[in-house]
């Protein structure tokens, strides 16, 4: 549980992650009005170790992993695996040749 | 045959046209991945109904793939779920919308399973779980093996009383029956919707261990899979990263993990807020 990061650094992500989805207008967003008053409405408690706010903050970290690795995997996708097949003349123009016009249709 | 070419002929039926393919100069098709759906709604909202949160898609309601209303019990997973379907730009691409695959699946239960049978699907996990499954050779990767799974089976052993073991045999570790009674009571106490998401989880990371060490929030997503794909990693480390397989791969399985973790907590936990008054 050490590993999960100072809460500041998760809502911090949080917000530049819901950014990325919604662009400018992310202000409005249910998404962002949700994330910060939960924030607020667990910070302010008497106890030193708070069951609650571990809780948030897990919730709140595994949220930012999603996000996270859903827009890192979208842009590998886009990058590696989204492109589909060459046509033929692209083919064809690889290894220097034109595909023969044939004003009557093949064969 | 012959009618359709008879209506044809007679001006009744159009002529069948090539669907949706692109064609390429001289009449040959060009390959194109099939058409997705574009994006048709400008705003996603949520609203409360009788059964709980609904997605609206402009003024539509949104539905699952069997046509029932979209309703799920608690709002922050509504609107993870509305953000989901915010992040689509031009087309719909539902193999990232993860909380949205889980709750349809929730919904319609496509399988058909009750709550006995996902337990047992769960349960019969732990004789193939990864973290039982050593290596002998290489020597490293087995240490590592050591140092990195023991941990987290000691912790799993302790918290639920439980004699799990690991084993290098092909067969795997001997798992005691009373082990797994205990795991089916444990699970028994969740609700479908969370047993769902925990089959999901345990399917995805293949260990029962790691599923409930993510359900019981004693490491983190980024951990699990980690320690899920120990061998990958040490591969990795060995012979080098290669980003369009490694990577990709990592990415969706720390997606998949993540949802499911965040699913099962939102579909199992009530919040009350309790006001106290501010002494000093």
């Amino acid at each position: 549980m050490a590993a999960l990061g100072s809460p500041l650094q998760t809502l911090r992500g949080l917000l530049r992650e819901l950014r990325h989805v919604s662009g400018r207008a992310y202000r409005d967003t249910a998404a962002y009005r949700h994330v910060l008053a939960a924030f607020r409405a667990h910070r302010v408690t008497s106890e030193k170790l708070c069951r609650a706010q571990q809780e948030l903050h897990f919730q709140a970290a595994t949220y930012l992993c999603l996000l996270r690795s859903v827009r890192q995997h979208q842009a590998l996708h886009r990058e590696y695996h989204g492109r589909g097949e060459r046509s033929p003349e692209e083919v064809a123009g690889l290894v220097g040749f034109m595909l023969p016009r044939q004003p009557g249709g093949k064969g | 045959m012959w009618r359709r070419r008879l209506l044809q002929a007679l001006g009744r039926l159009p002529a069948l046209a090539v669907r949706g393919r692109p064609l390429g100069p001289g009449g040959g098709r060009a390959y194109a991945p099939p058409a997705e759906r574009k994006r048709f709604y400008q705003n996603v909202s949520i609203s409360q109904g009788e059964g709980g949160f609904e997605i609206n898609l402009d003024h539509r309601k949104l539905k699952t793939p069997q046509a029932k209303l979209f309703t799920v019990p608690s709002e922050a997973l509504a609107i993870a779920v509305a953000t989901e379907w915010d992040s689509q730009k031009d087309t719909i691409k539902f193999y990232t919308m993860h909380l949205t695959t889980l709750c349809n699946t929730a919904l319609d239960n496509p399988t058909q399973r009750n709550k006995v049978q996902l337990i047992r699907a769960a349960v019969k996990f732990l004789e193939t779980d990864t973290l039982c499954y050593r290596v002998e050779e290489p020597a490293a990767l087995a240490e590592l093996q050591k140092k990195e799974w023991d941990p987290i089976v000691a912790w799993a052993e302790k918290r639920y009383n439980v004699a799990i073991g690991s084993s290098t045999s092909i067969m795997g570790p001997n798992i005691p029956a009373s082990t797994r009674d205990t795991f089916i009571s444990h699970l028994a106490s969740y609700n479908m919707w969370a047993l769902q998401g925990i089959e999901y989880v345990i399917t995805q990371l293949k260990s029962l261990i790691l599923s409930m060490g993510l359900i019981d929030r004693h490491i983190t997503v980024e951990k699990a899979v980690l320690l899920s794909r120990l061998e990958e990693e040490y591969q990795i480390q060995r012979w080098g990263n290669v980003e369009w397989a490694h990577d990709y791969d990592l990415c969706e399985l720390r997606a998949r993990a993540a949802a499911g973790t965040l699913f099962v907590h939102l579909c199992s936990e009530s919040s009350t807020v309790k006001h106290k008054l501010l002494q000093d």
